[in-house]
This record gives C-alpha cells, structure tokens and sequence, in this order.
C-alpha cells in the first residue's frame, strides 16, 4: 500500500480532532482542571459525536463532489473517510460506557431501551459495524455485488445519527439543523439522479438502460478497491 | 415608607458621567486586553483560552451561621463562574463567561408590581440594603444532570417579600430577568421566548431555603452567574434559578415559565429535584457532581427534604414534576 503525499495530508487532517482532544485530556489529567471545561466528560461526549457525524455527512457528500467537480481521485478518499466516521463514533461510544457510565451496565442498557434517541444512535453504531469491518479488499471482492448492497446501510445510518444529534439538544437546534440541512442536500441528489437514472432506463428509451448515473458509482468505487 | 422611590428627578449615575463614552473606552480596554490574553496563551501554550474574570468587589458584613450549608467539598470558583448556563449570552456553558461583560449591573432597577402593599421601581441597593447578607452553601443539580456545591450570599426570599407585603390575594410569585439585546446578546436569536421567566408558589417563596442571591464566594455575582440578583432555589433544577431579575410580580395563578412553556412535556412548573421522575431523554436518578468522575445517586429535594418535603404532602410528585 503506498500513501501520497495527498493521502498522508487527509490522515492528519482526519486525526487533529483527536489529536486535541487526547492533548487536552492529557493536559487536564495533567495539572489544568479547566481543560474541555469544567464538565469534561460531557464535553467529549459532544465532540466526538460532532467529528463522528461530520465524517459521516463527509462520506456521503463525496461521490457528489466528484460528480460536481470532476475529480475522480476524491472517490479513493471515501472508505478512509467512512473508518475514521467510524473511529470517532468508536470514542463517542467509549466515552458513553467507560467515562460516563463507568460499566454500569444495568444503566448503561436500561437508557439505550427507554431513551429514544439513544435508542436510535445505538442502532445507527450496530448497524456500522459491519460496514467497518467489510471495509477491506478482500470482504469487497468476497462480497462483490452484496457488498455495493450492504454499503448502502449508510444512508439509513447517517439519518439516524442525525436524528439522535437533533433528539438531544435542549433548545438551541442550530448545529443539528445544519447537519440536517446538509444530510436533505445529499440526499436529495441522489433521489433526483435516481429519478433521472429511471426515466432514461425506461423501456422508450432503452439504450441507457447501462448509461452512467450516480446510481453506479457505487459499484465502480467497489471495483476499484 | 420602607423603601425610597426612584421618582422622575431622581439623578442616575449614568447621567452625571457620560456614561457611552466611559463604557466605550472600558470595553475597548476589555476587549484589548481579552484578546491579547486568549492569543498569548493559544500561541504560548495551547491552553484552552480562559475568559479574563472581571472584578468583582468582595462583600462585607457576610453572616456565616451555617444553618443550612452542606459540608461537602465546595465546586472551584473557576467552574463555578465558567460554566453556566444563561442564554441570555449564549448557549454554549462557556459563552457566558465569554460574553457577559456586556451586562451592567449598576444601576439596576426592579418592578415590584400585582398583589402587594408597596409597588414600584425599585433601585436594587434598596432593596437589598435594609437585610444583612448571609452566606449559604448549597447543592446546585442541573436538570442536566450535573451538580455543584455552591456558597452562595444573598438574602432570604422571604424577607425581600414580607417589606414588599403581598396581600392575601398572591398565591405566586413571578420573575422576569432584563430583556435588552445590548447587555445580553444572546437575545438576538430567540432560542427561548425572552424575557426569562420563571414562578414560585407563595410558599416555596416565603420558604427559609429560598435565597435571593447576590454573590458567591463573598464577592459580588459576576455578571455570568446572573448579577445583580438571582434567585436559589436549592431543591429544584438550576433553571428555577432565574438570574438578573428585573421584575417581581405577585400574581393569584400559577405563572408560567420558560422551560415548561419550551417543553411542557419535559419541563414542569414545580421542577423539584427528583431522582424517580426522569426527564424523558435521561435518567435523574443519578448526576455527575462538576470536578468527580463517577455519578453519583441523585437525592430527593436534592437532600432538603427535611426543610421542604412537608409543602409537599399528598402531591402526585410524578404528575407535578
């Protein structure tokens, strides 16, 4: 595997959030009580769950770009794009069962049941798991044809992890609405393609039935790998 | 006649110096010297920037009888005084530190209005002169599920109000804090309906617990932690706590107030500390006190059931959260 210079810059870009946060951990464990605030742990909680969406909102919006700007390098950035989605949603979770609830299980499981927006972003972490771990060449090319189907899990699990962002502020719903905001965008630029795709695939005018919409970039990203 | 009116000549220290150009030049200086702090201490050494705590004068004459104080460990006033909630300047826990300078806490007058003997605009030193301070040092739960350990000074609610004299037709009493997007500028976006309001019942009110507060740590509240004045409500969450009063109303219904008008489901009128009612979007059963790292069992009335338990006998708790 050999890394680009461009490659090398996107992992550290990817990695300063959690760079700061373990330098300001460290710096709190340290000598400073102050850092990340006087309630730290929920301000971990906030953080890695902000980064972890970001990421999210990031994968989906780049076969998008690609589209919009040509580039077809960017689709090479989506799957390390997606694990690090997946790595601060990891420090999202951990925060919640180690730091937060410190292994109180019977907590721990009893607010995953009754809260529903927790409910939802527990979902949203099960149903990304299996996306992480299929993530490599080997599960794509095993998988082939289901894997481009099992990916597409992603669209539900980014709603979902927008919702849950929106379903836990008090009042102030600014931020979630811009997550939201960006999350219609994306959407709907698929569904307008979709739409597109099916209108020329329609048996009046069947030589487009293979023409290259958004649609199969998916599967052209799969092959690449 | 208890109280000295403002009255229409009344001469206001904001007319004697030319008040926009003193406080022009202040937050200039402030504003210098905050940016020079916060850049200094990002470039030096990565810190996370403090807020520059402005001065606060220390209070005098503080009667310390411990009466009511818990003896558990005070929380820092470092956190104390950075972490608030008051989105009157923000709705980040660290933006009141940040923005609150802009409030001006003199002079500062109170309406004193509905159901009671001596209405009128009161200038706030005359309220609070005729009492002697004391010291309190109470639990602080947040409906967010996080505490403090407070010492409060300030005055107890029912001797503000037993000068005032309400008459027999108020059953509550209503708050109001300032509404005015230049001192506060978090009023710019209406997160919640301002002014901030919030109620007590006559007898929440008059009870020895409920401290009109006008300082912590003997100095004078900071403009972050609601000054001039601020009401403490220990048993109850934080948000009954309304800061910067502006306008207290005795009233014979139940008022509302702004977290139950946001989100009736979620918020109640009474709001009592109550580790069996949760919030439907977390537990009340347990809290992270500010500077520990495991939660700890919340208690009923926030531990004053003693002093206030009795007012609420025979209560549905569940359906009166």
């Amino acid at each position: 595997m050999r890394l680009s210079p461009l490659k090398i810059t996107a992992h550290i870009l990817a990695l300063l959030p959690a760079i700061w946060l373990f330098w300001q951990g460290w710096l709190l464990y340290d000598f400073q009580d102050n850092a990340l605030t006087a309630n730290p742990i929920k301000y971990i909680h906030h953080y890695t769950g902000d980064w972890a969406i970001r990421f999210l909102l990031l994968g989906l919006a780049i076969s998008p770009l690609r589209k919009v700007t040509g580039w077809n390098r960017l689709i090479s950035f989506r799957r390390m794009v997606g694990l690090y989605a997946f790595f601060y949603v990891m420090l999202h979770l951990l925060n919640f069962i180690v730091l937060d609830y410190y292994f109180d299980w019977t907590t721990i499981i009893k607010e995953i049941i009754k809260r529903p927006a927790i409910t939802f972003g527990m979902t949203a972490i099960i149903l990304l798991l299996p996306l992480a771990v299929t993530s490599t060449k080997g599960w794509i090319r095993r998988l082939g044809k289901k894997w481009v189907k099992l990916h597409k899990l992603i669209y539900p699990i980014t709603i979902l992890a927008v919702v849950h962002n929106f379903m836990m502020v008090k009042a102030d719903i600014l931020q979630p609405a811009i997550h939201m905001a960006i999350l219609a965008v994306l959407l709907s630029y698929r569904l307008y393609h979709w739409f597109l795709l099916r209108k020329k695939a329609s048996p009046a005018n069947p030589k487009t039935r293979r023409s290259k919409a958004v649609g199969s970039d998916v599967t052209t990203a799969a092959e690449k790998r | 006649m208890l109280f000295k009116f403002l009255k229409s000549s009344h001469v206001k220290s904001g007319e004697i110096t030319p008040e926009n150009i003193y406080l022009g030049r202040r937050k200039f200086i402030q504003d210098t010297a905050r940016i020079g702090a916060s850049v200094a201490a990002v470039a030096t050494l990565g810190l996370t920037p403090s807020p520059a705590q402005a001065e606060v004068r220390a209070l005098d004459n503080v009667i310390r009888d411990g009466a009511f104080d818990t003896d558990e460990k005070q929380t820092s006033y470092r956190a104390v005084t950075e972490y608030n909630n008051f989105y009157e300047f923000g709705t980040d826990k660290s933006d009141p530190a940040r923005n609150a300078h802009s409030l001006r806490p003199r002079p500062w007058t109170v309406k004193i209005d509905g159901h009671v003997d001596n209405p009128g605009d009161y200038d706030i030193d005359d309220l609070i002169k005729p009492h002697m301070l004391q010291e309190r040092v109470y639990r602080m739960r947040c409906v967010e599920a996080w505490s403090m350990v407070i010492p409060w000074v300030g005055i107890p609610l029912a001797q503000i109000i037993k000068k005032l004299g309400p008459t027999s037709q108020a059953k509550y009493v209503r708050f109001e804090t300032l509404v005015d997007q230049k001192q506060m500028p978090g009023q710019s976006r209406r997160v919640i309906k301002w002014p901030y309001a919030e109620g007590l019942r006559m007898d929440e009110a008059m009870n020895p617990l409920t401290l009109m507060a006008v300082g912590l740590y003997g100095k004078e509240l900071p403009n972050q932690n609601g000054a001039p004045m601020r009401l403490v409500v220990p048993w109850k969450y934080g948000f009954k706590g309304i800061k910067s009063i502006v306008r207290i109303s005795f009233v014979d219904r139940m008022p509302s107030n702004s977290w139950k008008r946001l989100a009736p489901h979620e918020y109640g009128f009474y709001a009592n500390v109550n580790p069996e009612v949760d919030h439907p979007r977390w537990t009340q059963a347990n809290e992270r006190r500010i500077g520990e790292f495991r939660r700890r069992k919340t208690l009923m009335f926030n531990g004053y059931s003693e002093e206030v338990a009795h007012m609420y006998s025979g209560m549905n708790l569940k359906k009166y959260f």
